[in-house]
């Protein structure tokens, strides 16, 4: 893959921004260096509610940088620098007044490796909610835990274990644990940084399904490498090309109409 | 064509194959020899210090006839005289507590002065009194004590003085008799025959200075033995110890040797006699330093050593790991923190006496700290410990998976949460190692503490970090230099000790470290 950059950035084809309802997250103009290197270069776009949003381009395209870039857990990377406004319901989140533990319960994030807490099933699920103070007693808590982990599909298989350490899981069911400790903070949004690339297949169609079904109450924002799976499991897609935002349209529409030749030539496979 | 190639190149292969497997053998030759060699070293080390320290926790005996006389012990019969004394202070309602020979005239000074004069003086002359009574004045001057017309205090403190004496004085008798004497008549006895002061003298000799504290320890304990003839235990001078444990040998000429050919005789006769028993050698356990061997122990030493640690632990391991934990997640990185971090390397390396140089001049001679305490050998140590615990805990930091870092800031926690509950848990074990191994260079370290005084000879046991003691390695380093034959053994046995004890705090790490690796 190149390394080099177009001077200007192009603008995006497809439809970046919402033409009716409020989005659920607007970027707008969004720039990020890291150091010298301009990582994202003026993106603008709409990720509308309840829905799931798919990332996809070749590795170093700044999909992952700009996912992170809506929790801000570039935040803790000295070098970087970002500018422009990115707002969630309208509030911008680079805002001084924003906090970003407030922010960060709002948006919950599921990495690329599955990483639970080197503690009990139990008490990854439960950290969230109590230092956010979400519940008042035991039994909510152990209400919520429960709940948390039916919704990611994984309280049939450990509901006997829960004292047992999270780290002994299968990668797809810490995978999927790291999804319930997600949910169990109540976010609005989840973002997923590659959510199955370290799973095999049969976990990975277990989690995309799980995916399918969160839809319906979050809004929800996956960086993957796998086109079908974005094809399997997203409404609209996003194509990242070298820092630029190249095209973002629906998930269908991208796949089989693509407008512009590099995303024609990612989709089948042509470079990447 | 392609199979003469491939043929070509296996056997190419299968000619340098023998070359590497050769390459490899000998890489691995190399490798069990320095092992080898490093493991004869270990276990020459340990075989001379074992051979040359395990007779020290043995030592030999005699048993003695003693008669505790009377005119010896308490030639005044201060006994009567001071339960006497007793029991009419408390009759006034003085509160001395303790029996006759209990009650130290200090002591008694002390609770006398909780009393008034008035009742003093009753004690003392039959009436009440006040502090310008002349006759009062003169009874005190009679007794060399000091008092003036009208000065209370000074009066009230002289009478309480006369009566602590007074209270006091069997305690004081038997404290300070003279218990060379029965023992010396004890020996005498069994060798009628020795006449002659310098015979005598070199017959003496042959038992331990300490004979006496055992006698006046028991009579301490027991004054009834006053008058009793007893049967007692003690020590036999640290040169027939060393000729019976075969360190001075009999063969060489008289001149060439510390023990001469009467006092050789003499113990050969008491072996006869069956007077000599061997016996657990508990003094070097349970006592402090001395100028005589067998009254030596490392006990002091070790005490000392405990403090110390405890003062280094308590400062070192909270101060290593906040400046670690500060360093490695808070810190911004600039050319201020990049300074720091090389010098707390730069510190790690810097030798020791130049820290106790720096204590020296800071702790003693700047904020006037007491010389040769642990709390200052502990804070000139921690010194030493901090670059250690440092350097190691920040390793286990970074060490840690950054996953679970952004794991607990993925779900909302804040920085400080996400170390404190995650990131310092899963470092602890390596925090805790590199504690301990700086602990254990701390135990081992004796240059620092010569500055700050540690090396003084300390006979008593510390009782707190504030009290003069020494520390083992310092205990090693003395009694390596005494000139007597008998500290050579107990130097190797100091040694063995230490090293029980090095053993034991690396054993607690290794324990630590699983118990917290359990909770994963």
């Amino acid at each position: 893959m190149s390394t080099e950059q177009r001077p200007v950035p192009t603008p995006t084809i497809g439809i970046p921004l919402m033409t009716d309802g409020t989005p659920k997250v607007a970027a707008r103009n969004v720039n990020v260096y890291y150091g010298d290197k301009h990582a994202i270069r003026d993106v603008s776009m709409d990720i509308s509610q309840r829905e799931v949003t798919a990332f996809i381009g070749p590795s170093g395209c700044g999909k992952s940088t700009f996912l992170r870039c809506l929790n801000r857990m570039n935040d803790t990377i000295d070098i970087c620098r970002i500018d422009g406004r990115i707002a969630i319901d309208d509030r911008d989140i680079y805002d001084r007044k924003m906090d970003v533990v407030q922010l960060r319960a709002l948006v919950g994030m599921v990495f690329q490796k599955p990483n639970p807490f080197p503690k009990s099933i139990f008490e990854n699920i439960a950290y969230g909610p109590r230092i956010h103070g979400l519940v008042d007693h035991k039994s909510d808590l152990d209400q919520l835990v429960q709940s948390s982990l039916e919704r990611a599909g994984l309280w049939k298989e450990v509901k006997d274990r829960l004292d047992q350490p999270g780290t002994g899981l299968s990668g797809g069911q810490q995978q999927r644990l790291c999804i319930a400790r997600a949910i169990a903070v109540q976010p609005e949004i989840i973002l997923m940084d590659e959510p199955c690339s370290a799973l095999d297949p049969i976990a990975t169609s277990i989690v995309e399904d799980l995916i399918d079904e969160l839809r319906a109450s979050y809004t929800i924002v996956i960086v993957t490498h796998s086109m079908s799976q974005a094809a399997r499991v997203s409404q609209k897609t996003a194509f990242f090309h070298l820092g630029d935002l190249v095209e973002f349209d629906e998930t269908e529409k991208l796949f089989t109409n693509p407008q512009e030749q590099r995303t024609q030539d990612y989709v089948t496979g042509r470079f990447g | 064509m392609n199979t003469t190639t491939s043929g070509a190149t296996r056997d190419k292969v299968a000619r340098s194959l023998k070359r590497r497997y050769a390459a490899e053998k000998r890489f691995q030759a190399y490798g069990i020899a320095a092992i080898a060699l490093a493991l004869m070293m270990i276990l020459t080390l340990f075989v001379t210090i074992f051979g040359t320290g395990y007779t020290a926790f043995w030592q030999t005996m005699i048993n003695l006839e003693v008669t505790l006389y009377p005119q010896d012990i308490d030639p005044d019969n201060s006994r009567d005289a001071a339960a006497g004394m007793i029991a009419a202070a408390r009759a006034k309602g003085i509160g001395l507590d303790g029996d006759a020979h209990l009650l130290d005239p200090r002591t008694a000074k002390q609770q006398a002065l909780e009393s008034d004069i008035a009742t003093l003086s009753e004690l003392a002359l039959g009436r009440p009194m006040t502090a310008d009574n002349p006759e009062l004045i003169a009874f005190l001057k009679d007794r060399f004590l000091p008092a003036n017309i009208g000065d209370e205090a000074l009066v009230k403190d002289s009478l309480a003085t006369w009566l602590g004496n007074e209270a006091g004085a069997f305690n004081r008798a038997i404290q300070s008799a003279d218990y060379l004497r029965p023992v010396k008549q004890s020996i005498s006895d069994l060798f009628p025959e020795v006449t002659g002061r310098r015979d005598k003298r070199s017959l003496y000799e042959i038992v331990s200075p300490g004979a006496t504290y055992v006698l006046r320890d028991m009579v301490l304990d027991n004054p009834d033995l006053i008058g009793q003839r007893i049967s007692v235990t003690v020590p036999m001078s640290d040169d027939i110890d060393q000729l019976e444990k075969g360190a001075i040998k009999a063969e060489l000429p008289e001149s060439a040797r510390r023990v001469k050919d009467n006092q050789i005789a003499w113990f050969e006769r008491l072996k006869d006699r069956g007077l000599i028993e061997t016996t657990f050698n508990t003094t070097l356990f349970t006592a402090g330093d001395s100028r005589e061997p067998e009254l030596a122990g490392i006990w002091g030493a070790v005490v000392g050593s405990f403090f110390t640690l405890l003062v280094t632990l308590l400062l070192s391991f909270p101060i290593g790991v906040a400046a670690a934990v500060y360093l490695e997640e808070f810190a911004p990185t600039n050319w201020l923190t990049d300074l720091i971090e090389v010098n707390i390397n730069n510190l790690a390396a810097v030798p020791s006496i130049v820290f106790g140089l720096l204590g020296l001049a800071v702790f003693l001679n700047f904020f006037g700290m007491p010389r040769s305490a642990p709390v200052v050998g502990g804070l000139v140590l921690t010194l030493m410990t901090l670059p250690t615990i440092i350097i190691a805990s920040r390793a286990a930091l970074k060490s840690v998976p950054p996953s679970i870092r952004e794991a607990a800031l993925g779900i909302g926690a804040s920085k400080m949460q996400s170390i404190f509950h995650h990131v310092l848990p899963l470092a602890m074990p390596g925090m805790l190692t590199g504690t301990i191994i700086g602990m254990a260079q701390a135990l081992g370290e004796t240059a620092p503490l010569l500055m700050i005084g540690m090396v003084a000879f300390i006979v008593d046991i510390p009782g707190s970090p504030f009290d003069s003691a020494t520390v083992m390695p310092v205990q090693i380093y003395l009694w390596s230099d005494s000139p007597e034959r008998a500290f050579t053994e107990r130097t190797s046995a100091a040694i063995m000790i230490l090293l029980a004890f090095l053993v034991f705090m690396n054993a607690a790490a290794v324990v630590l470290r699983k118990r917290f690796e359990r909770r994963w």
